[in-house]
Protein backbone atom coordinates (compact mmCIF):
# COMPACT_ATOMS: atom_id res chain seq x y z
CA UNK A 1 0.00 0.00 0.00
CA UNK A 2 1.59 3.29 -1.10
CA UNK A 3 1.83 6.10 1.14
CA UNK A 4 -1.84 7.79 2.72
CA UNK A 5 -3.44 10.10 0.13
CA UNK A 6 -3.73 13.43 0.73
CA UNK A 7 -6.52 16.01 0.98
CA UNK A 8 -7.18 18.78 -1.48
CA UNK A 9 -6.04 21.33 1.49
CA UNK A 10 -3.01 19.30 1.86
CA UNK A 11 -2.09 19.34 -1.55
CA UNK A 12 -2.48 23.10 -1.97
CA UNK A 13 -1.17 24.39 1.65
CA UNK A 14 2.05 22.23 0.03
CA UNK A 15 1.85 24.17 -3.00
CA UNK A 16 2.48 27.31 -1.06
CA UNK A 17 -1.08 28.57 -0.94
CA UNK A 18 -1.96 30.35 1.87
CA UNK A 19 -5.37 29.51 3.81
CA UNK A 20 -6.40 33.41 3.03
CA UNK A 21 -5.85 32.02 -0.95
CA UNK A 22 -7.53 29.00 -0.59
CA UNK A 23 -10.92 30.25 0.66
CA UNK A 24 -10.95 32.69 -1.87
CA UNK A 25 -10.51 29.94 -4.75
CA UNK A 26 -13.46 28.46 -2.61
CA UNK A 27 -15.69 31.51 -3.19
CA UNK A 28 -14.76 31.98 -6.59
CA UNK A 29 -15.57 28.05 -7.28
CA UNK A 30 -18.72 28.58 -5.47
CA UNK A 31 -19.70 31.82 -7.94
CA UNK A 32 -18.48 30.15 -11.00
CA UNK A 33 -20.71 27.14 -10.07
CA UNK A 34 -23.45 29.10 -9.67
CA UNK A 35 -23.99 27.36 -6.25
CA UNK A 36 -24.12 31.09 -4.35
CA UNK A 37 -22.09 31.76 -1.38
CA UNK A 38 -23.26 29.32 1.22
CA UNK A 39 -22.07 26.85 -0.38
CA UNK A 40 -18.20 27.99 -0.31
CA UNK A 41 -17.89 26.73 3.12
CA UNK A 42 -18.89 23.69 1.91
CA UNK A 43 -16.56 23.13 -0.88
CA UNK A 44 -13.62 24.82 1.76
CA UNK A 45 -14.78 21.52 4.18
CA UNK A 46 -14.78 19.29 1.65
CA UNK A 47 -11.37 20.17 0.01
CA UNK A 48 -9.74 19.88 3.98
CA UNK A 49 -10.80 16.07 4.58
CA UNK A 50 -11.89 14.87 1.34
CA UNK A 51 -8.79 12.71 -0.08
CA UNK A 52 -7.37 14.42 -3.33
CA UNK A 53 -8.81 12.73 -6.31
CA UNK A 54 -6.27 11.93 -9.14
CA UNK A 55 -6.66 13.05 -12.84
CA UNK A 56 -4.92 11.24 -15.78
CA UNK A 57 -5.26 13.24 -19.07
CA UNK A 58 -4.83 11.85 -22.25
CA UNK A 59 -4.60 13.60 -25.61
CA UNK A 60 -5.57 11.72 -29.24
CA UNK A 61 -6.30 13.04 -31.88
CA UNK A 62 -6.26 16.98 -31.27
CA UNK A 63 -4.83 20.51 -31.71
CA UNK A 64 -4.32 21.13 -27.94
CA UNK A 65 -6.57 24.32 -28.05
CA UNK A 66 -8.27 22.47 -25.12
CA UNK A 67 -5.19 22.14 -22.81
CA UNK A 68 -4.09 26.30 -24.52
CA UNK A 69 -7.63 27.26 -23.22
CA UNK A 70 -8.00 25.72 -19.67
CA UNK A 71 -4.15 27.04 -18.79
CA UNK A 72 -5.66 30.31 -19.97
CA UNK A 73 -8.58 30.15 -17.05
CA UNK A 74 -9.40 33.74 -16.15
CA UNK A 75 -9.11 32.73 -12.18
CA UNK A 76 -5.60 31.95 -11.62
CA UNK A 77 -5.74 30.48 -8.25
CA UNK A 78 -8.25 27.77 -9.67
CA UNK A 79 -5.97 26.86 -12.61
CA UNK A 80 -3.02 27.11 -10.68
CA UNK A 81 -4.31 24.48 -7.98
CA UNK A 82 -6.55 22.16 -10.33
CA UNK A 83 -3.40 22.17 -12.66
CA UNK A 84 -1.03 21.27 -10.14
CA UNK A 85 -3.22 18.54 -8.94
CA UNK A 86 -4.05 17.53 -12.70
CA UNK A 87 0.16 17.70 -13.55
CA UNK A 88 1.15 15.20 -10.32
CA UNK A 89 -0.26 12.39 -12.02
CA UNK A 90 -0.47 12.45 -15.61
CA UNK A 91 -0.86 14.83 -18.68
CA UNK A 92 1.64 14.48 -21.51
CA UNK A 93 1.66 17.93 -22.38
CA UNK A 94 1.96 19.64 -19.33
CA UNK A 95 3.87 17.05 -16.84
CA UNK A 96 7.74 17.69 -16.47
CA UNK A 97 8.26 13.91 -17.45
CA UNK A 98 8.52 12.33 -20.81
CA UNK A 99 9.26 9.38 -22.54
CA UNK A 100 9.07 6.39 -20.53
CA UNK A 101 9.41 8.46 -17.16
CA UNK A 102 6.00 9.60 -18.43
CA UNK A 103 4.21 6.54 -19.72
CA UNK A 104 5.47 5.24 -16.32
CA UNK A 105 4.04 7.93 -14.62
CA UNK A 106 0.54 6.89 -16.13
CA UNK A 107 0.55 3.07 -15.52
CA UNK A 108 2.09 3.98 -11.74
CA UNK A 109 -1.58 6.39 -11.15
CA UNK A 110 -3.74 3.35 -12.67
CA UNK A 111 -2.19 1.03 -10.77
CA UNK A 112 -1.79 3.43 -7.13
CA UNK A 113 -5.16 4.87 -7.54
CA UNK A 114 -7.67 1.86 -9.53
CA UNK A 115 -11.19 2.51 -9.55
CA UNK A 116 -11.10 6.08 -7.90
CA UNK A 117 -8.89 8.30 -11.08
CA UNK A 118 -10.52 10.51 -13.08
CA UNK A 119 -9.97 10.38 -16.76
CA UNK A 120 -10.06 13.06 -19.06
CA UNK A 121 -9.63 12.92 -22.68
CA UNK A 122 -8.73 15.75 -25.07
CA UNK A 123 -8.95 14.35 -28.44
CA UNK A 124 -10.02 11.40 -29.83
CA UNK A 125 -9.39 7.88 -31.18
CA UNK A 126 -8.89 6.86 -34.72
CA UNK A 127 -10.43 3.39 -35.74
CA UNK A 128 -9.42 2.89 -39.13
CA UNK A 129 -6.11 1.13 -39.99
CA UNK A 130 -6.28 -0.80 -36.46
CA UNK A 131 -5.65 2.83 -34.96
CA UNK A 132 -2.68 3.89 -36.11
CA UNK A 133 -3.53 7.39 -37.16
CA UNK A 134 -2.06 8.18 -33.63
CA UNK A 135 0.47 7.12 -31.67
CA UNK A 136 1.18 7.85 -28.48
CA UNK A 137 4.40 5.86 -26.32
CA UNK A 138 4.60 3.99 -29.52
CA UNK A 139 0.94 2.28 -29.66
CA UNK A 140 -2.04 3.34 -30.99
CA UNK A 141 -4.01 5.71 -28.51
CA UNK A 142 -6.83 3.61 -28.85
CA UNK A 143 -5.13 0.90 -26.93
CA UNK A 144 -4.00 4.45 -24.01
CA UNK A 145 -7.50 4.97 -24.10
CA UNK A 146 -9.18 1.92 -23.34
CA UNK A 147 -6.87 0.90 -21.05
CA UNK A 148 -6.55 4.39 -18.71
CA UNK A 149 -10.80 4.10 -18.57
CA UNK A 150 -10.90 0.51 -17.39
CA UNK A 151 -10.24 1.57 -14.00
CA UNK A 152 -11.21 5.14 -13.96
CA UNK A 153 -14.36 6.57 -11.67
CA UNK A 154 -15.52 8.27 -14.60
CA UNK A 155 -14.35 9.84 -18.04
CA UNK A 156 -14.36 13.80 -19.02
CA UNK A 157 -14.64 14.67 -22.60
CA UNK A 158 -12.40 17.46 -23.17
CA UNK A 159 -13.80 19.61 -26.19
CA UNK A 160 -15.55 18.55 -29.46
CA UNK A 161 -13.12 15.96 -30.14
CA UNK A 162 -13.40 13.84 -27.63
CA UNK A 163 -17.38 14.82 -27.54
CA UNK A 164 -18.54 14.49 -30.73
CA UNK A 165 -15.75 14.09 -33.27
CA UNK A 166 -14.98 17.69 -34.61
CA UNK A 167 -12.88 18.12 -37.37
CA UNK A 168 -11.42 14.79 -37.91
CA UNK A 169 -14.77 13.17 -37.88
CA UNK A 170 -15.80 15.49 -40.56
CA UNK A 171 -16.95 14.34 -43.90
CA UNK A 172 -15.48 11.49 -45.52
CA UNK A 173 -13.42 11.60 -41.83
CA UNK A 174 -10.51 9.18 -43.54
CA UNK A 175 -9.15 8.28 -40.09
CA UNK A 176 -12.66 6.96 -38.84
CA UNK A 177 -11.82 9.29 -36.04
CA UNK A 178 -14.89 8.02 -33.17
CA UNK A 179 -15.86 10.59 -29.98
CA UNK A 180 -14.65 8.81 -27.14
CA UNK A 181 -18.78 7.55 -26.33
CA UNK A 182 -18.27 4.88 -28.76
CA UNK A 183 -15.14 3.25 -27.57
CA UNK A 184 -16.03 3.62 -23.70
CA UNK A 185 -19.30 2.29 -23.05
CA UNK A 186 -19.16 1.17 -19.45
CA UNK A 187 -18.14 4.39 -17.43
CA UNK A 188 -19.88 7.24 -17.07
CA UNK A 189 -18.87 10.27 -19.65
CA UNK A 190 -19.66 13.98 -18.77
CA UNK A 191 -18.99 16.13 -22.11
CA UNK A 192 -17.32 19.63 -21.92
CA UNK A 193 -17.61 20.20 -25.67
CA UNK A 194 -16.25 23.45 -27.33
CA UNK A 195 -13.44 24.03 -29.59
CA UNK A 196 -11.98 24.92 -27.12
CA UNK A 197 -14.50 24.52 -24.41
CA UNK A 198 -14.21 27.90 -22.07
CA UNK A 199 -11.51 27.72 -19.88
CA UNK A 200 -13.86 29.04 -16.83
CA UNK A 201 -15.98 25.82 -17.75
CA UNK A 202 -13.46 23.05 -17.90
CA UNK A 203 -11.79 24.39 -14.41
CA UNK A 204 -15.07 24.32 -13.12
CA UNK A 205 -16.62 21.11 -14.26
CA UNK A 206 -13.27 19.62 -12.82
CA UNK A 207 -13.59 21.50 -9.67
CA UNK A 208 -16.97 20.27 -8.98
CA UNK A 209 -15.82 16.63 -9.91
CA UNK A 210 -13.01 17.07 -7.36
CA UNK A 211 -14.82 18.52 -4.41
CA UNK A 212 -18.37 16.88 -4.27
CA UNK A 213 -17.04 13.46 -5.96
CA UNK A 214 -19.63 13.32 -8.51
CA UNK A 215 -20.66 14.06 -11.70
CA UNK A 216 -22.25 17.31 -12.42
CA UNK A 217 -25.96 17.09 -13.45
CA UNK A 218 -26.14 16.46 -17.25
CA UNK A 219 -28.67 16.72 -19.69
CA UNK A 220 -29.63 14.12 -22.24
CA UNK A 221 -26.36 14.46 -24.08
CA UNK A 222 -24.16 14.28 -21.40
CA UNK A 223 -23.33 18.00 -20.93
CA UNK A 224 -22.74 19.74 -17.88
CA UNK A 225 -26.50 21.74 -17.19
CA UNK A 226 -24.97 24.61 -15.20
CA UNK A 227 -22.95 25.88 -18.37
CA UNK A 228 -24.87 23.63 -21.11
CA UNK A 229 -28.83 24.46 -20.66
CA UNK A 230 -29.06 27.77 -22.76
CA UNK A 231 -28.14 28.58 -26.22
CA UNK A 232 -25.83 31.49 -27.12
CA UNK A 233 -28.68 33.06 -28.63
CA UNK A 234 -30.48 32.62 -25.12
CA UNK A 235 -28.29 35.24 -23.41
CA UNK A 236 -26.79 37.15 -26.09
CA UNK A 237 -26.37 40.63 -25.79
CA UNK A 238 -27.40 41.39 -29.66
CA UNK A 239 -30.62 39.70 -28.77
CA UNK A 240 -32.89 42.83 -28.66
CA UNK A 241 -31.73 43.60 -32.37
CA UNK A 242 -32.73 40.07 -33.53
CA UNK A 243 -36.36 40.10 -31.60
CA UNK A 244 -36.42 43.87 -33.44
CA UNK A 245 -35.85 42.92 -36.83
CA UNK A 246 -32.43 43.95 -36.64
CA UNK A 247 -30.11 42.40 -38.94
CA UNK A 248 -26.63 42.53 -40.57
CA UNK A 249 -27.06 41.63 -43.82
CA UNK A 250 -23.68 41.99 -45.24
CA UNK A 251 -20.18 41.78 -44.12
CA UNK A 252 -19.17 45.64 -43.19
CA UNK A 253 -22.68 47.15 -43.67
CA UNK A 254 -24.45 50.17 -41.94
CA UNK A 255 -25.91 47.27 -39.13
CA UNK A 256 -22.74 45.39 -38.79
CA UNK A 257 -21.32 48.68 -38.05
CA UNK A 258 -24.12 49.38 -35.34
CA UNK A 259 -23.76 45.78 -33.96
CA UNK A 260 -27.19 44.53 -35.19
CA UNK A 261 -27.84 40.92 -34.66
CA UNK A 262 -25.93 38.40 -37.14
CA UNK A 263 -28.48 35.43 -37.58
CA UNK A 264 -29.03 36.22 -41.39
CA UNK A 265 -24.98 36.11 -41.98
CA UNK A 266 -25.04 32.30 -39.92
CA UNK A 267 -24.88 32.74 -36.45
CA UNK A 268 -25.67 29.68 -35.26
CA UNK A 269 -26.04 31.17 -31.48
CA UNK A 270 -30.18 30.19 -31.96
CA UNK A 271 -28.83 26.50 -32.10
CA UNK A 272 -25.63 26.03 -30.04
CA UNK A 273 -25.42 24.97 -26.57
CA UNK A 274 -22.88 26.92 -24.58
CA UNK A 275 -21.60 29.46 -22.37
CA UNK A 276 -19.91 31.76 -23.90
CA UNK A 277 -22.57 34.53 -23.74
CA UNK A 278 -22.16 34.74 -20.58
CA UNK A 279 -18.81 33.50 -19.22
CA UNK A 280 -16.59 34.54 -22.32
CA UNK A 281 -13.64 34.75 -23.28
CA UNK A 282 -10.05 35.77 -21.54
CA UNK A 283 -10.97 36.99 -18.28
CA UNK A 284 -14.49 37.77 -19.58
CA UNK A 285 -13.24 40.00 -22.43
CA UNK A 286 -15.48 39.09 -25.34
CA UNK A 287 -16.64 36.61 -27.49
CA UNK A 288 -16.79 35.67 -31.13
CA UNK A 289 -20.53 37.91 -31.57
CA UNK A 290 -18.66 40.77 -29.56
CA UNK A 291 -16.26 41.19 -32.04
CA UNK A 292 -18.08 41.01 -34.83
CA UNK A 293 -18.39 37.79 -36.27
CA UNK A 294 -21.23 35.09 -35.85
CA UNK A 295 -20.83 32.08 -33.62
CA UNK A 296 -19.38 28.93 -35.49
CA UNK A 297 -21.48 26.62 -33.54
CA UNK A 298 -18.30 24.53 -32.31
CA UNK A 299 -19.84 23.22 -29.14
CA UNK A 300 -22.35 21.72 -31.54
CA UNK A 301 -22.42 18.24 -32.85
CA UNK A 302 -21.18 17.65 -36.08
CA UNK A 303 -20.46 21.59 -36.81
CA UNK A 304 -18.06 21.13 -39.53
CA UNK A 305 -20.67 19.45 -41.79
CA UNK A 306 -23.82 21.70 -41.78
CA UNK A 307 -22.69 23.49 -44.31
CA UNK A 308 -21.04 27.71 -44.43
CA UNK A 309 -20.51 29.04 -41.18
CA UNK A 310 -22.16 32.28 -43.37
CA UNK A 311 -25.69 30.85 -44.30
CA UNK A 312 -28.77 30.54 -42.08
CA UNK A 313 -29.65 27.28 -43.53
CA UNK A 314 -28.22 24.23 -43.17
CA UNK A 315 -27.33 22.16 -46.11
CA UNK A 316 -28.39 18.61 -47.01
CA UNK A 317 -25.80 16.96 -48.70
CA UNK A 318 -27.84 14.07 -48.99
CA UNK A 319 -29.24 15.73 -52.07
CA UNK A 320 -25.95 15.50 -54.01
CA UNK A 321 -25.52 19.07 -54.67
CA UNK A 322 -25.44 20.94 -51.48
CA UNK A 323 -29.21 22.65 -50.73
CA UNK A 324 -31.08 23.96 -48.23
CA UNK A 325 -34.40 23.30 -46.83
CA UNK A 326 -36.12 26.18 -48.73
CA UNK A 327 -34.67 24.94 -52.58
CA UNK A 328 -35.35 21.34 -51.76
CA UNK A 329 -38.77 22.44 -50.82
CA UNK A 330 -39.21 25.05 -53.50
CA UNK A 331 -38.10 22.17 -56.46
CA UNK A 332 -40.84 19.47 -55.35
CA UNK A 333 -43.23 22.38 -54.74
CA UNK A 334 -42.83 23.86 -58.12
CA UNK A 335 -42.89 19.84 -59.39
CA UNK A 336 -46.36 19.39 -57.78
CA UNK A 337 -47.56 22.58 -58.91
CA UNK A 338 -46.73 21.93 -62.73
CA UNK A 339 -48.00 18.37 -62.58
CA UNK A 340 -51.34 19.74 -60.48
CA UNK A 341 -51.16 22.21 -63.44
CA UNK A 342 -50.88 19.27 -66.09
CA UNK A 343 -53.17 17.33 -64.53
CA UNK A 344 -55.98 19.83 -64.58
CA UNK A 345 -55.21 20.44 -67.86
CA UNK A 346 -56.20 17.01 -68.72
CA UNK A 347 -59.01 16.94 -66.43
CA UNK A 348 -60.56 19.80 -68.49
CA UNK A 349 -60.53 18.11 -71.89
CA UNK A 350 -61.28 14.89 -70.68
CA UNK A 351 -65.00 16.82 -69.12
CA UNK A 352 -65.13 17.97 -72.26
CA UNK A 353 -64.72 15.05 -74.71
CA UNK A 354 -67.39 13.54 -71.78
CA UNK A 355 -69.50 16.65 -71.64
CA UNK A 356 -73.22 15.14 -71.47
CA UNK A 357 -72.03 11.36 -69.99
CA UNK A 358 -73.05 12.18 -66.81
CA UNK A 359 -75.76 13.45 -65.45
CA UNK B 1 -63.16 0.97 -40.90
CA UNK B 2 -65.66 0.17 -44.16
CA UNK B 3 -66.44 2.81 -47.24
CA UNK B 4 -69.85 2.29 -47.06
CA UNK B 5 -71.20 2.73 -50.52
CA UNK B 6 -74.44 5.13 -50.85
CA UNK B 7 -76.47 3.93 -53.11
CA UNK B 8 -80.12 5.66 -53.30
CA UNK B 9 -79.62 9.15 -50.71
CA UNK B 10 -78.92 12.14 -52.28
CA UNK B 11 -77.71 13.83 -49.24
CA UNK B 12 -75.87 12.83 -46.08
CA UNK B 13 -74.97 14.57 -42.93
CA UNK B 14 -71.18 13.66 -43.35
CA UNK B 15 -69.14 16.42 -41.12
CA UNK B 16 -70.15 17.27 -38.12
CA UNK B 17 -69.67 21.08 -36.66
CA UNK B 18 -66.62 20.56 -34.35
CA UNK B 19 -65.20 18.53 -36.98
CA UNK B 20 -66.01 21.60 -39.50
CA UNK B 21 -64.63 24.02 -36.96
CA UNK B 22 -61.35 21.84 -36.63
CA UNK B 23 -60.89 22.07 -40.54
CA UNK B 24 -61.25 25.75 -41.11
CA UNK B 25 -59.45 26.22 -37.44
CA UNK B 26 -56.20 24.38 -38.98
CA UNK B 27 -56.47 25.77 -42.36
CA UNK B 28 -55.82 29.25 -40.68
CA UNK B 29 -53.31 28.75 -38.61
CA UNK B 30 -51.46 26.27 -40.85
CA UNK B 31 -51.12 29.25 -43.19
CA UNK B 32 -49.87 31.41 -40.56
CA UNK B 33 -47.89 29.12 -39.43
CA UNK B 34 -45.82 28.84 -42.83
CA UNK B 35 -46.05 32.43 -43.85
CA UNK B 36 -44.01 33.30 -40.35
CA UNK B 37 -42.31 30.00 -40.07
CA UNK B 38 -40.90 30.86 -43.69
CA UNK B 39 -40.23 34.53 -41.93
CA UNK B 40 -37.92 32.67 -39.45
CA UNK B 41 -36.01 31.14 -40.90
CA UNK B 42 -35.22 34.19 -43.81
CA UNK B 43 -36.72 37.04 -42.06
CA UNK B 44 -37.61 40.38 -43.65
CA UNK B 45 -34.99 43.10 -44.01
CA UNK B 46 -33.63 44.85 -41.38
CA UNK B 47 -35.40 47.43 -39.04
CA UNK B 48 -34.45 51.04 -39.55
CA UNK B 49 -33.76 53.02 -36.20
CA UNK B 50 -33.67 51.43 -32.73
CA UNK B 51 -34.22 47.79 -31.38
CA UNK B 52 -36.47 49.45 -28.50
CA UNK B 53 -38.74 50.90 -31.33
CA UNK B 54 -39.40 47.38 -33.25
CA UNK B 55 -40.13 44.02 -31.85
CA UNK B 56 -40.80 41.96 -35.65
CA UNK B 57 -38.91 39.11 -34.88
CA UNK B 58 -40.45 38.72 -31.31
CA UNK B 59 -44.53 39.13 -32.60
CA UNK B 60 -43.69 36.87 -35.97
CA UNK B 61 -42.43 34.02 -33.52
CA UNK B 62 -45.19 34.95 -30.99
CA UNK B 63 -48.19 33.87 -33.97
CA UNK B 64 -45.73 31.03 -35.14
CA UNK B 65 -45.84 29.50 -31.33
CA UNK B 66 -49.62 30.88 -31.03
CA UNK B 67 -50.68 29.11 -34.06
CA UNK B 68 -48.86 26.28 -33.06
CA UNK B 69 -50.54 25.61 -29.94
CA UNK B 70 -54.26 26.09 -31.95
CA UNK B 71 -53.22 23.86 -34.02
CA UNK B 72 -51.28 21.30 -31.35
CA UNK B 73 -54.54 21.89 -29.56
CA UNK B 74 -56.58 21.14 -32.49
CA UNK B 75 -55.46 18.57 -33.23
CA UNK B 76 -55.77 16.84 -29.77
CA UNK B 77 -58.84 17.37 -29.86
CA UNK B 78 -59.63 15.91 -33.04
CA UNK B 79 -58.12 12.52 -31.79
CA UNK B 80 -60.93 13.14 -29.10
CA UNK B 81 -63.62 13.59 -31.67
CA UNK B 82 -62.34 10.59 -33.73
CA UNK B 83 -63.75 8.54 -30.69
CA UNK B 84 -67.00 11.26 -30.15
CA UNK B 85 -67.64 11.81 -33.43
CA UNK B 86 -69.56 9.75 -36.37
CA UNK B 87 -67.89 7.16 -38.08
CA UNK B 88 -66.39 9.75 -40.76
CA UNK B 89 -64.64 11.31 -37.88
CA UNK B 90 -62.49 8.08 -37.61
CA UNK B 91 -61.26 7.90 -41.25
CA UNK B 92 -58.56 10.07 -41.07
CA UNK B 93 -56.71 7.83 -38.17
CA UNK B 94 -58.23 4.15 -39.34
CA UNK B 95 -56.84 3.34 -42.26
CA UNK B 96 -57.55 -0.38 -43.43
CA UNK B 97 -54.62 -1.11 -44.44
CA UNK B 98 -55.08 -5.39 -43.78
CA UNK B 99 -58.23 -4.90 -46.45
CA UNK B 100 -57.59 -6.33 -49.89
CA UNK B 101 -61.07 -4.77 -51.27
CA UNK B 102 -60.07 -1.17 -49.55
CA UNK B 103 -56.82 -1.48 -51.60
CA UNK B 104 -58.40 -3.05 -54.62
CA UNK B 105 -60.57 0.66 -54.50
CA UNK B 106 -57.56 2.54 -53.77
CA UNK B 107 -55.83 0.96 -57.30
CA UNK B 108 -59.18 2.37 -58.84
CA UNK B 109 -59.05 5.87 -57.38
CA UNK B 110 -55.56 5.84 -58.90
CA UNK B 111 -56.82 4.31 -62.37
CA UNK B 112 -59.76 7.32 -61.98
CA UNK B 113 -56.66 9.54 -61.59
CA UNK B 114 -54.48 8.70 -64.56
CA UNK B 115 -58.06 8.67 -66.52
CA UNK B 116 -58.05 4.79 -67.08
CA UNK B 117 -61.49 4.88 -65.24
CA UNK B 118 -64.65 6.40 -66.88
CA UNK B 119 -66.44 7.75 -63.51
CA UNK B 120 -66.01 7.11 -60.33
CA UNK B 121 -67.41 5.85 -57.45
CA UNK B 122 -69.46 7.41 -55.14
CA UNK B 123 -68.25 7.88 -51.64
CA UNK B 124 -69.72 9.23 -48.43
CA UNK B 125 -66.62 9.82 -46.65
CA UNK B 126 -63.26 10.03 -48.21
CA UNK B 127 -62.56 7.90 -51.25
CA UNK B 128 -59.59 5.42 -50.59
CA UNK B 129 -57.19 7.01 -51.95
CA UNK B 130 -58.49 10.39 -50.41
CA UNK B 131 -57.83 8.80 -47.06
CA UNK B 132 -54.70 6.87 -47.78
CA UNK B 133 -53.13 10.20 -48.55
CA UNK B 134 -55.01 11.93 -45.96
CA UNK B 135 -53.13 9.89 -43.10
CA UNK B 136 -49.79 9.60 -45.06
CA UNK B 137 -49.52 13.15 -45.89
CA UNK B 138 -51.73 15.00 -42.99
CA UNK B 139 -51.63 13.37 -40.16
CA UNK B 140 -47.96 11.87 -40.36
CA UNK B 141 -46.81 15.26 -41.68
CA UNK B 142 -48.96 17.33 -38.56
CA UNK B 143 -47.94 15.15 -35.95
CA UNK B 144 -43.76 15.19 -37.11
CA UNK B 145 -44.62 19.36 -37.09
CA UNK B 146 -46.45 19.04 -33.74
CA UNK B 147 -43.92 17.07 -32.71
CA UNK B 148 -40.52 18.33 -33.79
CA UNK B 149 -42.45 22.38 -33.34
CA UNK B 150 -42.58 21.66 -29.60
CA UNK B 151 -38.88 20.12 -29.33
CA UNK B 152 -37.64 23.59 -30.70
CA UNK B 153 -40.18 25.43 -28.29
CA UNK B 154 -38.70 23.56 -25.48
CA UNK B 155 -35.09 25.05 -26.41
CA UNK B 156 -36.72 28.41 -25.74
CA UNK B 157 -38.62 27.32 -22.27
CA UNK B 158 -35.58 25.88 -21.32
CA UNK B 159 -34.39 22.62 -19.55
CA UNK B 160 -36.93 20.37 -17.66
CA UNK B 161 -39.85 22.64 -19.19
CA UNK B 162 -42.92 20.26 -19.89
CA UNK B 163 -42.19 20.74 -23.59
CA UNK B 164 -38.67 19.41 -23.28
CA UNK B 165 -39.49 16.94 -20.75
CA UNK B 166 -41.82 16.07 -23.48
CA UNK B 167 -40.08 16.40 -26.73
CA UNK B 168 -36.80 17.09 -25.80
CA UNK B 169 -35.40 13.91 -26.81
CA UNK B 170 -36.18 14.44 -30.84
CA UNK B 171 -33.32 16.90 -30.79
CA UNK B 172 -30.49 14.82 -30.36
CA UNK B 173 -32.44 11.77 -32.17
CA UNK B 174 -32.08 14.40 -35.35
CA UNK B 175 -28.23 14.97 -34.36
CA UNK B 176 -28.78 18.38 -33.00
CA UNK B 177 -30.80 21.43 -33.19
CA UNK B 178 -29.72 22.69 -36.53
CA UNK B 179 -30.64 19.49 -37.39
CA UNK B 180 -34.27 19.62 -35.89
CA UNK B 181 -34.58 23.04 -36.99
CA UNK B 182 -33.82 21.57 -40.88
CA UNK B 183 -36.16 19.12 -40.43
CA UNK B 184 -38.80 20.89 -39.19
CA UNK B 185 -38.43 23.27 -42.44
CA UNK B 186 -38.70 20.52 -44.76
CA UNK B 187 -42.17 19.36 -43.04
CA UNK B 188 -43.27 22.43 -43.93
CA UNK B 189 -42.98 21.87 -47.20
CA UNK B 190 -44.13 18.39 -46.97
CA UNK B 191 -47.00 19.83 -45.74
CA UNK B 192 -47.47 23.05 -48.56
CA UNK B 193 -46.88 20.15 -51.13
CA UNK B 194 -50.30 18.29 -49.07
CA UNK B 195 -51.82 21.57 -49.23
CA UNK B 196 -51.58 22.08 -52.60
CA UNK B 197 -52.39 18.52 -53.61
CA UNK B 198 -55.80 18.51 -51.22
CA UNK B 199 -56.62 21.81 -52.72
CA UNK B 200 -56.39 21.22 -56.59
CA UNK B 201 -58.05 17.51 -55.67
CA UNK B 202 -61.38 18.54 -53.75
CA UNK B 203 -61.77 21.41 -56.63
CA UNK B 204 -61.48 18.61 -59.07
CA UNK B 205 -63.79 16.27 -57.10
CA UNK B 206 -65.74 19.35 -56.47
CA UNK B 207 -66.15 19.30 -60.54
CA UNK B 208 -65.65 15.62 -61.72
CA UNK B 209 -66.80 13.53 -59.29
CA UNK B 210 -70.51 12.66 -57.88
CA UNK B 211 -70.45 14.48 -55.14
CA UNK B 212 -70.08 17.52 -53.32
CA UNK B 213 -66.59 18.24 -51.55
CA UNK B 214 -65.94 21.92 -50.64
CA UNK B 215 -69.44 22.78 -49.72
CA UNK B 216 -69.52 19.53 -47.37
CA UNK B 217 -66.52 20.82 -45.02
CA UNK B 218 -68.42 23.91 -44.75
CA UNK B 219 -71.96 22.94 -44.64
CA UNK B 220 -71.51 19.46 -43.46
CA UNK B 221 -73.83 17.67 -46.35
CA UNK B 222 -72.52 15.06 -48.89
CA UNK B 223 -74.68 16.00 -51.92
CA UNK B 224 -74.75 13.24 -54.03
CA UNK B 225 -74.89 14.57 -58.11
CA UNK B 226 -76.63 11.40 -59.41
CA UNK B 227 -78.88 8.69 -57.98
CA UNK B 228 -76.94 5.57 -59.67
CA UNK B 229 -75.69 2.57 -57.45
CA UNK B 230 -71.93 3.21 -56.54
Amino acid sequence: MPQSIETFYEVMRRQGITRRSFLKYCSLTAAALGLGPAFAPRIAHAMETKERTPVIWVHGLECTCCSESFIRSAHPLVKDVVLSMISLDYDDTLMAAAGHQAEAALEETIQKYKGKYILAVEGNPPLNEDGMFCIIGGKPFLDQLKHAAKDAAAVIAWGSCASWGCVQAARPNPTQAVPIHKVITDKPIIKVPGCPPIAEVMTGVITYMLTFGRLPELDRQGRPKMFYSQRIHDKCYRRPHFDAGQFVEHWDDESARKGYCLYKVGCKGPTTYNACSTVRWNEGTSFPIQAGHGCIGCSEDGFWDKGSFYDRLTNIPQFGIEKNADEIGMTVAGGVGAAVAAHAAVSAIKRAQHKGDQE
Amino acid sequence: METIKQRTQTAVYVYEAPLRLWHWITVLSIIVLCITGYFIGSPLPTMPGEASDHFLMGYIRFAHFAAGYVVAVGFLGRIYWAFVGNSHSRELFLVPFFNKKWWLEVLYEVRWYLFLEKTPKKYIGHNPLGQLSMFCFFVIGITFMIITGFALYAEGLGRGSWADTLFGWVIPLMGQSQDAHTWHHLGMWYLVIFIMMHVYVAIREDIMSRQSLISTMIGGWRMFKDDRPD
